[in-house]
């Protein structure tokens, strides 16, 4: 928070991190499915997909834990299967499973950490103060981690993944189960880190989260379906538009409205449906026609953006179609 | 047994400590029949502890709990073959197949015969599972091990139904197809209580209570929780967002600024001359985009909950 | 049916699901009652052969030679070397080459001659004192054996008649009169077997079932703690029949104990020897509510006393008087005696009912704390 700390890297121009047609199979099983993407340096890179998407093993492969089964990927400029420890040692890596220990205190964590990661002697005193600034626990480090309220858990994981100023940072699922308001702390945090020049690769399942993110991958059954900014998937829902339908009838309006030409996905949303149409104003028209025809109240219809969440499932359905 | 009028589901100052921690703290509320309530908050905030203790599965130190009129500290049994319910890890037999968790619960259940078999034909095809019953259920995908434990939970007709964090982690296919599987459970009459540690999720309840550290902050639809806060909630965008951020929270009479995705959302009096006051100074900070959104329910609990911490302020003490 | 038999059966089928779809549980238990078997039926044997031994002979005559000759025909005695004098003797104890000397007084063979008693010197190596015990007493009988033959050969070459030979050195041993250990290892053996099956396999399933959460789903349906515990008990009971029956066949035509009481007897034990010790391993996986715990505490509380303090290897007389009061309370001591009753002794039940009330009312009791343990609440 206070000085800008020196990320070195193998090359400033490179990317980050770059996959190329990155696959990894179990057996029969393929968790990762010719994955290639690039991440530029200082961007906020989001992994976003259901449970078994192959978010973690992707994530793993990139950290050095797992062998690619084909294709190749590069961390820092170091390659993830020839140089595995490099890659290691440019990495900062944070998991909602595991990351600190319960039973040491704040203090006794980073200085843990700060060993397994081979902080040198003479920074450790310097690298402590500045992590335990960023998790805003310098008045609380000989609290035992366990008693720590939700979001400083995270906080503190986070500021242990760094210890060593990586250049790339790996978050998985961060923030899981911590409440909104750690939650846009913790993103506070990224975003200061980002701004530092780290480079951040967060996979989450929680869609809103994505958007956060300066860009996305779209992750589903090992198999990257989207990439890009979260503005730019929302405004290209597929070229469609999606129409917000409030009526106390919610499951004959849905009767009504479904396999109807111009309403191309009829779904229950928050108290209404969600209607992804093709055109604004036509789909509104055909709405109102349909609903007034079957005596259906309508009690609001008007177009919203669309969520990730529309998103995701939209690209799904097209996924499932092929 | 309740009247018609009754609400299904009560709980009145429902107290439970683990050790020094009160996990719930004097929680009161009630669900009415065919309603879909949703218990939001984050980890630790006592949402499972509350589900628990209306399914009888932990007694509460202080308050009580009603379903359907009955008590589940007493008359356990009696409210266990009324009620069914949905851990958060599910619960099921991994090396079971789909049939074969089912037909063991349909026998936990009492469930025979015919009336079972047809029930369980028609859960399947509901949850559009028919293809995999002979799959043992440690194959499922996550949606799959989600629809798996919702039939387990239905094969005995239940009155209520408590889920508990039922769409953590699944695709968002499956979270549509479950939901539209409870919109259609509850028009038949069952009345469903779940916890969700996410607000988006919420929205898609009847009605909503925010928990925060064991209590129970505020409850009410979500239209009603968004329009229950004084202020009104702007949505702006920015080149250059955190300079604006920073400056926004330091002027009079916002309430709150923070991040939310790639826009800031800021809470400002409902008052037209607020807006216009700022109106130059945001310009000035590179605002492009400012329009007023309905909040979201994480605003809303970022609200409620920030001002709680904060002492009381205008927000929460005018709310009402 | 009522609902109390099919929520009991549902368990039960369920639970011989997960033992078969399970089958490295299945292996280790048929696996490990046969190496068990293997190892202490047929590879430790507490009988003592081919003690080395070494014969000071003082003596030195045709006579002496002679009872040299039945020691070396004995299969407890492995004759390593026969010396002249207690030193070469001392030194191979000292080094760990003999077991035991045998010292041959000079005088030895005027004694016999003059029909006087011959004290014949024994030395043991005292730090493995069982071997040495056992080593004495073989001693004793092949002296004692000599004694016999050469008072009945010098009576019947002076023509003195019938001579009541020496006194009898050797005592009959009653039951087991090869002194076969296997005899009274096997039946200790079929009553461990059980206990470590039971204790094993059950201590596991109800610990696994918290861990994985199926214990949350299930306690918020309307079956009963009891209806839980029978019917997990029904198939781990198959199984561990299905062991009982293994080691008895083994012990019977392997090791050719002798199988001398009624089956019908033994199968009532074992199964009341069963179901207490299945119900004590629920019990545990009930308390533990993790996997590694209930394995340690099922390891610490069933397989140990039943194998140190049940009679199995090391006689209950000869522990110290507080152990021995332990000992009272470990199921396997009461199953032991009536294991080894119906091998060795048919003996029935007019004999053995207080064993047989005592594991009944173990059985009963710890199914009673077993079902109050596993209450229908979460904590």
């Amino acid at each position: 928070m206070s000085t800008t700390s020196h990320v070195a890297e193998a090359s400033v121009s490179a990317p980050a991190v770059s996959i190329q047609r990155l696959t990894k199979r179990f057996g029969d099983f393929v968790a990762v499915r010719d994955v290639s993407l690039q991440v530029a340096r200082g961007e906020i890179f989001g992994f976003l997909g259901p449970n078994g998407a192959g978010k973690s093993t992707t994530i793993r492969i990139l950290c050095g834990l797992l062998e690619p089964t084909e294709g190749s990927a590069t961390v820092a400029g170091f390659d993830v299967a020839r140089q595995p420890e490099q890659v290691k040692q440019s990495i900062g890596y944070m998991s909602q499973k595991f990351s600190l220990y319960d039973d040491l205190t704040v203090a006794e964590n980073i200085d843990f950490f700060s060993g397994i990661y081979g902080v040198a002697r003479h920074l450790r005193a310097e690298r402590k103060s500045l992590a335990l600034e960023l998790s805003g626990l310098t008045e609380r480090q000989e609290a035992l981690t366990r008693n720590l309220p939700g979001g400083f858990k995270q906080r503190l994981a986070l500021a242990c993944a760094i210890l060593h100023e990586p250049p790339v940072l790996f978050l998985d699922e961060p923030t899981s189960g911590v409440d909104p308001i750690a939650r846009r702390d913790f993103w506070e945090l990224i975003y200061q880190l980002s701004a530092k020049g780290h480079t951040i690769f967060v996979s989450t399942h929680y869609m809103d989260e994505a958007e956060y993110c300066n860009r996305i991958a779209l992750m589903y059954r090992g198999a990257v379906i989207a990439l890009d900014s979260p503005t730019a998937l929302k405004r290209h829902l597929g070229g469609s538009s999606l129409l917000h339908l409030d009526t106390p009838d919610l499951l004959k309006a849905m009767e009504t409205l479904s396999g109807v030409d111009d309403i191309e996905d009829v779904s229950v949303f928050g108290g209404g449906l969600h209607l992804r149409v093709k055109d604004s104003q036509a789909g509104v028209a055909v709405t109102r026609r349909l609903l007034d025809a079957a005596g259906i109240p309508i009690h609001r219809l008007e177009p919203v953006e669309a969520s990730m969440e529309d998103v995701f499932v939209s690209l799904i359905e097209a996924e499932e179609r092929k | 047994m309740s009247s018609p009028d009754t609400p299904m589901l009560q709980a009145r100052n429902l107290t439970r400590h683990f050790g020094a921690i009160r996990a719930v703290d004097s929680l009161s509320l009630h669900v009415g029949r065919g309603e879909i309530y949703g218990l939001v908050g984050p980890d630790g905030a006592g949402k499972s502890t509350t589900l628990r203790m209306f399914c009888g599965l932990l007694d509460p130190d202080e308050g009580e709990v009603l379903v359907d009129g009955l008590n589940p500290v007493r008359e356990a049994h009696a409210v266990r073959d009324r009620i069914g319910y949905m851990p958060q890890r599910f619960g099921l037999y991994t090396d079971l197949t789909v049939n074969e968790n089912l037909y063991f619960f349909a026998d936990l259940f009492g469930m025979t015969g015919r009336e079972r078999d047809d029930l369980m034909e028609q859960l399947l095809h509901m949850t559009r599972m028919e293809p995999f019953r002979n799959r043992q259920a440690g194959k499922l995908s996550g949606g799959m091990k989600q629809k798996l434990a919702l039939m387990a939970a239905l094969l005995h007709r239940p009155e209520a139904l408590f889920l508990d964090e039922p769409t953590n982690g699944v695709d968002p296919v499956s979270r549509r197809d479950f939901w539209e599987i409870l919109h259609r459970l509850v028009r038949d009459g069952l009345t469903v209580l779940l916890t969700t540690a996410y607000l988006d999720e919420a929205e898609r309840c009847h009605r909503v209570g925010l928990m925060h550290q064991g209590k129970l902050l505020r409850e009410g639809s979500p239209a009603s929780l968004r329009k229950a806060l004084p202020e009104a909630c702007f949505r702006v965008r920015s080149a250059n967002p955190r300079p604006l951020l920073q400056w926004l929270r330091v002027q009079p009479g916002v309430t709150s600024a923070e991040f939310a995705g790639d826009a800031i959302h800021t809470f400002l009096p409902r008052e037209q001359s607020a807006l216009a006051a700022l109106h130059s100074g945001l310009k000035a900070h590179g605002a492009t985009d400012i329009v007023e959104i309905e909040p979201s329910l994480e605003d809303v609990f970022i609200v409620l909950v920030g001002s709680r911490s904060q002492g009381a302020t205008a927000a929460a003490g005018g709310a009402s | 049916m009522t609902a109390f038999l099919r929520r009991t059966r549902a368990i039960a089928r369920k639970e011989f699901l997960h033992i078969l779809r399970d089958p490295l549980s299945l292996a280790m238990a048929l696996a490990i009652p046969f190496f068990m078997l293997l190892l202490f039926g047929y590879a430790l044997s507490l009988d003592v052969d081919h003690v080395p031994t070494v014969i000071v002979d003082s003596n030195r005559t045709p006579q002496s030679r002679d009872f040299i000759s039945h020691l070396q025909g004995s299969r407890y005695f492995d004759v390593i070397d026969i010396v002249e004098s207690y030193a070469p003797a001392e030194q191979a104890i000292q080094r760990g080459k003999a077991l035991v000397v045998i010292a041959i007084p000079s005088d030895f063979s005027r004694q016999i001659q003059l029909g006087n008693s011959v004290d014949i010197q024994v030395l043991l190596d005292g730090s493995d004192s069982n071997t040495a015990n056992i080593a004495f007493g073989y001693a004793e009988g092949v002296v004692g054996a000599y004694n016999a033959t050469v008072r009945a050969v010098f009576a019947n070459r002076r023509g003195a008649g019938d001579v009541a030979p020496a006194v009898d050195v050797t005592t009959r041993v009653w039951y087991n009169p090869d002194l076969k250990s296997k005899n009274f290892i096997v039946p200790g053996l079929i009553a461990v077997i059980l206990q470590v099956i039971a204790s094993l396999l059950t201590s596991l399933t109800i610990a696994r079932e918290w861990e994985l959460g199926n214990m949350e789903l299930l306690l918020s349906t309307p079956v009963r703690p009891r209806e839980l515990i029978l019917g997990k008990m029904s198939a781990f009971v198959v199984i561990g029949l299905a062991d009982a029956s293994f080691a008895v066949l083994v012990g019977r035509f392997f090791f050719g104990v002798p199988l001398r009481g009624s089956l019908l007897d033994l199968g009532i034990s074992v199964l009341s020897f069963l179901f207490g010790a299945l119900c004590w391993g629920l019990l545990i996986s009930a308390i533990a509510r993790n996997q590694l715990l209930a394995y340690q505490m099922g390891l610490l509380t069933s397989f140990l006393p039943s194998f140190l303090l049940s009679g199995f290897l090391y006689a209950i007389g000869n522990m110290p008087v507080p152990i021995q009061a332990i000992s009272y309370i470990v199921p396997s001591r009461y199953f032991i005696a009536i294991l080894k009753g119906v091998f060795l002794k048919d003996i029935g039940y007019s004999i053995m009912w207080p064993q047989l009330v005592f594991l009944f009312l173990y059985a009963a009791l710890v199914f009673l704390v077993a079902t109050r343990r596993l209450n229908q609440k979460l904590a």
